[in-house]
């Protein structure tokens, strides 16, 4: 266990030093000067020079580099430019609506893929089968921004049961959970889809692996063999895709949150790029990188525990 | 069972739904507006974006002087003015009893600390040219203001209206952008980045206090989830609704008034007026005659938006309306072309991301393209076009060592711009005076027309100020400095018992003093 483990923490940090370096070089090239854009039209060449200055936008690259990846270490992600307050704060605020929201939209996800996919598996060919697979290729096919325009208009425009969007805190709990309810839906749907697939043909292809049939052999029913010896080895290729979409959702919220005007980081980063709020960007896009990487680990671990051979043999 | 759960969920959230709806039985006393974008802090004078002042202009902060809903100025906290003969010292009389929002007494020193802060040696002020005239202010005694200026500037009065001149605390100025201290009939409330900012009424205000109790300003940016957000009562009005092809939705619908009113937003099509062959007037000219105008605001704006010949509002009483010089006329436009010698001029046309100017740059380059010039469209963001790409002369090379420099203005590296054509909108008020700036990016070098901005910034007489104006406005339009377009139009969508809100925008601002609510 202890060399996977160290094996796959190594991997971890270089991926992150990795990241860092591409991130900050793909800022560097970005046209747009900063000082600029907050100046606007009117502004004085002079002017614009000296906010670059107070900005500390000149420099040697290496400088700012290294000064950026030990303030980020130290948890100092410095001052945003457009927004003048610590990108810790904007980040630490905005993460209070990006996780929760990829939680919730993942469980919904998850409680529908499971059962979905299982009975697709369980009854192949049958009635429920065809429409289960009918139903999630449209749910994959679908966009889910115009998905989220249709919740919005039955349930915000038509029968004002929700807000349209926006988000009021977690002052009141119940009021929060309501605001994420759509957004959670319309990002849940076409995961859960792609997740009952996998589940379904997972499940098909460890039905015709011979130790189901021994189980079946030695007199355990179908339903018994499916939960005992089938689900347990069709949970890795599951548990990859779960992983992969709670990244997806983390971080690719993006377009849900402009649909339902939330707060959430995929926003924060989006003004960011087009206000030039670099620092901005190259925090949390490095923070998304580090909680993608973070839950690729996490991923790793399970399988570990759901496949002892991975234990074993040091990955 | 997948339907099943979603069945649930929603008869779990409808349960929420139910619990949370307030009752609206009497006159409501909030106010949600929906603005498109979102201010970077919510100091006005170190930040140009309008986004700035839709938030505090008039609400939060208050200056010497103030725009009117129709535009003219009048007193703000000073209730009067004296001008001296030789139009060189101004002299302000304070209203008695202001305080800012922290309780201090706003007086004559906390003005001078205001105005002085604009040219200070590193101020951001981001219109620091237009006061650039004062030499001094003097605090003569509380509630008196002498400013003194090194060059008469008719202009100073109307100038300090600005959100960038508002008066601010020495106390609190710093800390502006994130707790905004001013003088105003709202106090700063909160702030919750990305999403909305929350003012709340201000119980000692020295003048007629708001009818509303508080006012939140909400952040949505994608124009469907703007539609949405109007129709589920989310937002009670958007002042600049961002979606004007869906406008018929609320005109139809007896909930909401459409208004539709004017701003000061001269949308143009820049031509870099230095760069061959955009420097032969008769090549600018052809292109000022290859656009139609009508056919631009009917298929970019909806038809929404006047068309203009100049750089001035149509709704301005000094406005000449010189549309004609410049009609649509591709016949000329080729005959104009081929007596400059020009065949087939390839161009560059940049387009920053507003609607009007992707949508417009898509139908001015075609009308171009029919007339037989060969035009490159190139879409950038708002940074890129802040940039030297267009907007910022190119920078100087320095010394052996050293990175490129800013161009310099002692004549030793001149403002250098590389674009050809562009379009925007300038929105700020009474700007004209842009066209004098060797440093714009029209490259535009007149001594006939900074003789007349000049004599314009010296001029207090009414009359002669007017004189000066047409000139200006005349002298644009027969150089051909630029294709002049339309007025942006301000399409507002509200909630019909809302009132009081400004009909057209004298300057971005979303005063919320007058505003109530009918029954």
């Amino acid at each position: 266990m202890l060399p996977f483990l160290l094996n796959r923490l190594a991997a971890l940090l270089l991926s992150l030093l990795v990241a860092s370096v591409v991130i900050f070089l793909v800022l560097e090239v970005v046209p747009g000067d900063p000082a600029s854009f907050m100046l606007g039209l009117n502004a004085t060449p002079e002017s614009a020079a000296a906010l670059r200055d107070a900005l500390g936008l000149d420099g040697p690259p290496l400088q700012r580099y290294l000064n950026w990846l030990f303030g980020f270490f130290r948890g100092d992600l410095g001052i945003s430019y457009t927004y003048k307050v610590p990108v810790a704060d904007l980040v630490a605020d905005r993460i209070w609506l990006s996780l929760p929201l990829a939680i919730y939209a993942l469980t919904l996800s998850t409680l529908i893929a499971f059962p979905v996919g299982i009975i697709a598996a369980a009854r192949r060919g049958s009635a429920a089968d065809v429409s289960i697979m009918g139903l999630t290729q449209l749910g994959v096919a679908v966009p889910n921004f115009w998905f989220a325009m249709l919740l919005v208009l039955l349930f915000s425009v038509t029968l004002r049961w929700f807000s349209a969007g926006g988000f009021p805190g977690w002052s009141d709990p119940l009021l929060a959970l309501k605001a994420l309810t759509l957004p959670a839906i319309a990002l849940a749907l076409p995961q859960a889809s792609i997740l009952a697939r996998v589940m379904r043909s997972a499940l098909l292809d460890t039905l015709t692996e011979d130790y189901v049939r021994s189980a079946r052999a030695k007199g355990l029913t179908q339903r018994q063999t499916l939960w005992r010896h089938a689900l347990r080895n069709a949970l890795i290729p599951v548990l990859t895709i779960i992983g992969l979409q709670f990244s997806f959702l983390l971080a690719g919220a993006i377009i849900i949150e402009q649909v339902f005007f939330l707060p959430g980081l995929g926003r924060l980063v989006f003004q960011g790029i087009t206000q030039r709020d670099l620092i901005v960007v190259k925090s949390v896009v490095m923070i998304l990188v580090f909680a993608v990487i973070v839950v690729t680990f996490v991923v790793d671990m399970t399988y570990a525990l759901v496949d002892p051979r991975l234990r074993r043999h040091g990955g | 069972m997948r339907t099943s759960l979603v069945v649930l969920a929603l008869a779990g959230a409808l349960a929420l739904s139910t619990a949370a709806t307030p009752a609206l039985a009497q006159t409501r006393t909030d106010v949600k507006v929906g603005l498109v974008l979102e201010p970077p802090s919510l100091d006005p004078t170190a930040e140009a974006a309008a986004a700035v002042d839709e938030v505090v202009y008039a609400n939060v902060f208050e200056g010497l002087t103030r725009f009117a809903p129709d535009g003219s100025i009048v007193p703000g906290l000073a209730h009067s003015w004296e001008i001296s003969e030789d139009g060189l010292t101004y002299t302000f009389h304070l209203r008695e009893g202001v305080t800012f929002h922290d309780g201090t007494t706003m007086d004559a020193e906390d003005v001078k600390f205001s105005l002085e802060r604009i040219g200070a040696e590193g101020s951001l002020n981001a219109q620091k040219a237009l006061y650039a005239a004062i030499a001094s202010v003097e605090a003569v005694d509380p509630l008196t203001v002498r400013i003194t200026l090194s060059k008469p500037d008719g202009n100073l009065v109307y100038n300090l209206a600005w959100g960038d001149a508002v008066i601010v605390a020495p106390e609190s100025a710093a800390a502006n952008g994130t707790n905004p201290i001013g003088t105003g009939p709202f106090t700063f409330k909160q702030r919750r980045p990305g999403d909305s900012i929350e003012l709340a009424r201000n119980p000692n205000y020295w003048g007629t206090p708001a009818a509303l109790e508080s006012a939140t300003f909400r952040y949505i940016a994608d124009p469907t989830a703007a539609l949405a957000a109007l129709q589920a009562g989310d937002v009670d009005t958007f002042p600049n609704f961002p979606a004007p092809e869906t406008v018929g939705v609320f005109e139809s619908d007896p909930r909401f008034r459409v208004v539709v009113g004017t701003t000061q937003g001269e949308t143009i099509l820049a031509m870099n007026n230095g760069k061959p062959p955009l420097d032969n007037i008769k090549v600018r000219e052809a292109i000022a005659h290859a656009i139609d105008r009508q056919a631009v605001i009917d298929g970019a704006m909806f038809g929404f938006g006047v068309p203009i010949g100049t750089f001035w509002p149509p709704t301005h009483p000094d406005y000449v309306d010189l549309t004609s010089l410049s009609k649509y006329d591709p016949e000329r436009s080729k005959a104009l072309l081929a007596e400059a010698g020009v065949s087939n001029p390839k161009l560059t046309l940049h387009l920053p991301p507003a609607p009007y100017a992707r949508r417009g740059g898509e139908i001015i380059a075609e009308q171009l393209r029919a007339v037989g010039i060969d035009v490159q469209v190139i879409n950038v963001e708002w940074a890129q076009w802040l940039s030297p790409e267009v907007f910022r002369p190119a920078p100087c090379p320095g010394a052996v060592g050293e990175g490129d420099k800013p161009p310099a203005y002692d004549g030793s590296c001149p403002a250098s711009f590389s674009y050809d054509l562009t379009i925007v909108s300038h929105t700020e008020p009474n700007d004209i005076g842009i066209f004098a700036r060797d440093d714009y990016y029209f490259n535009y070098h007149s001594d006939a027309f900074k003789q007349v901005i000049a004599d314009l910034a010296v001029t207090a007489d009414p009359a002669k100020r007017s004189e000066l104006l047409k000139a200006a406005q005349t002298q644009l339009a027969n150089d051909f400095v630029a294709g002049f377009l339309f007025e942006l139009p301000k399409v507002g969508v509200e909630n019909a018992k809302l009132m009081g809100m400004w009909e057209n925008a004298p300057t971005q601002a979303t005063d919320l003093t007058a505003v109530h609510w009918a029954q």
